[in-house]
């Protein structure tokens, strides 16, 4: 008998197979957004790892999900016209490879920004991220070989539901057996007191490290899936905006808790729309929550009174 | 040579403006040992304070640009103060997380807040002081670029006054080295914070002010890469220690001065990110860190 959560991921890869291929028939609007959900789950549940159970605060995710979509975007769009594959192979062959590679890079561009400021005791990281958000964009900006500030476009639209929940399904597994593996319980350790975990004997800045690389690697996957569900890629896209965004939704979700986050990503995509008639007070709306839920309610909006976890 | 003259002299201003915008960031990090994100947008209010002042007390003088000036600083003094009150002082005892994010919130409302009162697009900033240049030699100096480098000197001098040889810095002082036993001798921590707040968010306003004269056009956004680079300035010179915010500020400026002079121009918001791994790796304490035990 397989473990609870492997038969849950089984169970979800499923019913993603079974909703790409009925997908043909779904309205083109909630197929978008579908996706736009899955998407925002791998982003939000990624970046809990690193702000809700390990107690680092990074506020450059979006920064590490465009060098996902740029790396994913550059292997299907240049080596995908090179290689002459069918395009069955292109997209159940290439694409995933592409998401790794996005993936992989993100992770690497996490280790050289998380290596330095994770060392260190204090809130360095999120000074350090925010920096490294708005480099990433001067740096694609003057970069000729992605489009410069003009922007990529022309991007295969490979990503469907199956894709996108694939990779949902197995963040949340990874992330949620990280941190019920023995090792993971370091993550929880560090986060609810540095000095206690560093004198227990763990290595806290590889812990640390450890959960920003592996956060940055889900956000780089999820830059991929998002070139090309879009089909079209610019370094504005990737804005501090939308790093805010995904705080948001961990933090309404309630950081350090699997379930509240992801109900809070579906929440925030779907609400999204209605939102976009806002205008400008969307992200007034968005500063007020953050303050607000910081003042009043901390830990999260949706608390269900589950079994504590036992620090 | 006077092409190096020229460009150090740029780089003196520019530094001088990071350093005004640093200390901000370094005395709050001293007392509270928290970042406050929302200094940067402290900065930009002041800038259009000073929008919005100049045409009403007639600047273009002398008088009129002094005026201007202490406006804003003493704008950006309330709210700072009035940021902390609502927004820090109910998360007193929480975890720096807790306050971080709360800081994150503030600086994201006034960003957008900015662009609904203000107006997203750019805005002209008007001369406040009247415009003239200077050439020695070969060298051509803006008249503001003399009084950014006076405006910073005096209160510069300010701020060292105040915080060594006021009843009010010497309590800074001491609630940034031990705040549990500051309080125990009589000091009203909130009263000293509130203060602290007041002092860094003017010295913002005055920055905002200085660097809208140097480049004369405004927008809501336009906090956030000086605020970054203030900040590399305040952990270049050791965060918390108050000269080395102002040298840290001052070296920020000359490289940033020099690189634009090269052609690597295109990436010189880039380098103050650089020197900030780099002193991470190397120096996490700053240049001016742990050599002085003045911590404020």
């Amino acid at each position: 008998m397989l473990p609870r959560s492997q038969i849950w991921l089984l169970a979800v890869l499923g019913a993603a197979a079974v909703m790409s291929a009925v997908s043909g028939r779904l309205n083109p609007y909630w197929l978008d957004v579908a996706m736009g959900v899955g998407i925002n789950i791998i982003l939000a549940v990624s970046l809990n790892l690193i702000n809700g159970f390990t107690g680092q605060f990074s506020l450059g995710h979006a920064g590490f999900m465009a060098v996902g979509a740029y790396t994913s975007a550059m292997v299907t769009t240049v080596l995908g016209s090179r290689l002459g594959l069918s395009p069955v192979l292109l997209r159940w062959g290439l694409f995933p490879v592409s998401l790794v590679a996005g993936g992989l890079l993100a992770g690497l561009a996490g280790l050289a920004v998380g290596a330095p400021s994770l060392r260190l005791k204090g809130d360095y990281l999120a000074i350090v991220t925010l920096g490294f958000g708005e480099i990433i964009k001067v740096i694609l900006q003057n970069l000729n070989a992605v489009g410069g500030a003009r922007g990529l476009s022309g991007i295969p639209s490979y990503t469907n539901l199956f894709w996108t929940f694939t990779v949902a399904a197995v963040t949340v597994y990874v992330v949620w057996g990280l941190l019920n593996s023995t090792y993971g319980r370091g993550f929880l350790a560090v986060a609810d007191d540095e000095v206690a975990a560093e004198a227990m004997g763990l290595n806290t800045t590889r812990y640390k490290i450890n959960a920003f690389v592996v956060g940055s690697f889900f956000a780089g996957a999820a830059g991929g899936l998002y070139a090309h569900l879009k089909g079209y890629i610019s370094p504005t896209g990737f804005d501090f905006n939308k790093s805010i965004e995904i705080v948001v939704m961990v933090i309404l979700g309630g950081m350090g808790r699997h379930l509240g986050v992801i109900v809070a990503a579906i929440l925030l995509t779907v609400v999204q729309e209605p939102l976009r008639k806002l205008g400008d007070w969307r992200m007034i709306l968005y500063a007020l929550l953050l303050i607000g839920l910081m003042l009043t309610r901390p830990q999260g909006l949706f608390v269900w009174p589950l079994k504590r976890r036992n620090a | 040579m006077t092409e190096l003259l020229q460009q150090l002299l740029n780089g003196l201003s520019l530094g001088a403006i990071y350093a005004l915008i640093a200390l901000g960031y370094t005395m709050v990090y001293g007392v509270l040992r928290f970042i406050n994100f929302a200094h940067s947008d402290v900065f930009m209010v002041g800038a259009y304070l000073g929008f919005y002042l100049a045409p009403r007390v007639g600047s273009g003088t002398i008088l009129g640009g002094m005026l201007v000036l202490s406006g804003a600083m003493a704008g950006c003094a309330v709210l700072g103060v009035l940021i902390e009150k609502l927004a820090y002082r109910p998360l007193r005892n929480r975890s720096t997380l807790t306050v971080l994010i709360t800081a994150i919130g503030v600086s994201l409302l006034l960003q957008n807040l900015g662009q609904k009162i203000f107006g997203a697009n750019p805005k002209p900033f008007p001369a406040i002081f009247p415009v003239t240049q200077l050439h020695f030699g070969g060298l051509t100096v803006s008249s503001n670029q003399i009084i950014v480098l006076l405006v910073t000197l005096v209160l510069l001098g300010t701020l060292h006054w105040v915080v060594n040889h006021t009843r009010m810095g010497t309590a800074m002082r001491a609630l940034s080295f031990n705040a549990t036993a500051a309080s125990l001798v009589g000091i009203n921590n909130d009263r000293v914070i509130s203060f602290t707040f007041a002092l860094g968010s003017a010295l913002a306003g005055a920055g905002g002010i200085l660097y809208a004269m140097n480049y004369p056009s405004i927008d809501p956004l336009m906090g956030t890469l000086p605020g970054l680079k203030a900040f590399v300035a305040a952990v270049l010179g050791g965060i918390g220690n108050l000269p080395g915010a102002a040298l840290g500020g001052m070296l920020i400026g000359l490289v940033e001065t020099m690189v634009s002079g090269t052609r690597a121009s295109t990436f010189r918001d880039a380098i103050a990110f650089a020197i900030l791994i780099l002193i991470l790796l190397f120096r996490p304490a700053g240049l001016l860190g742990r050599l002085r035990v003045e911590k404020v």
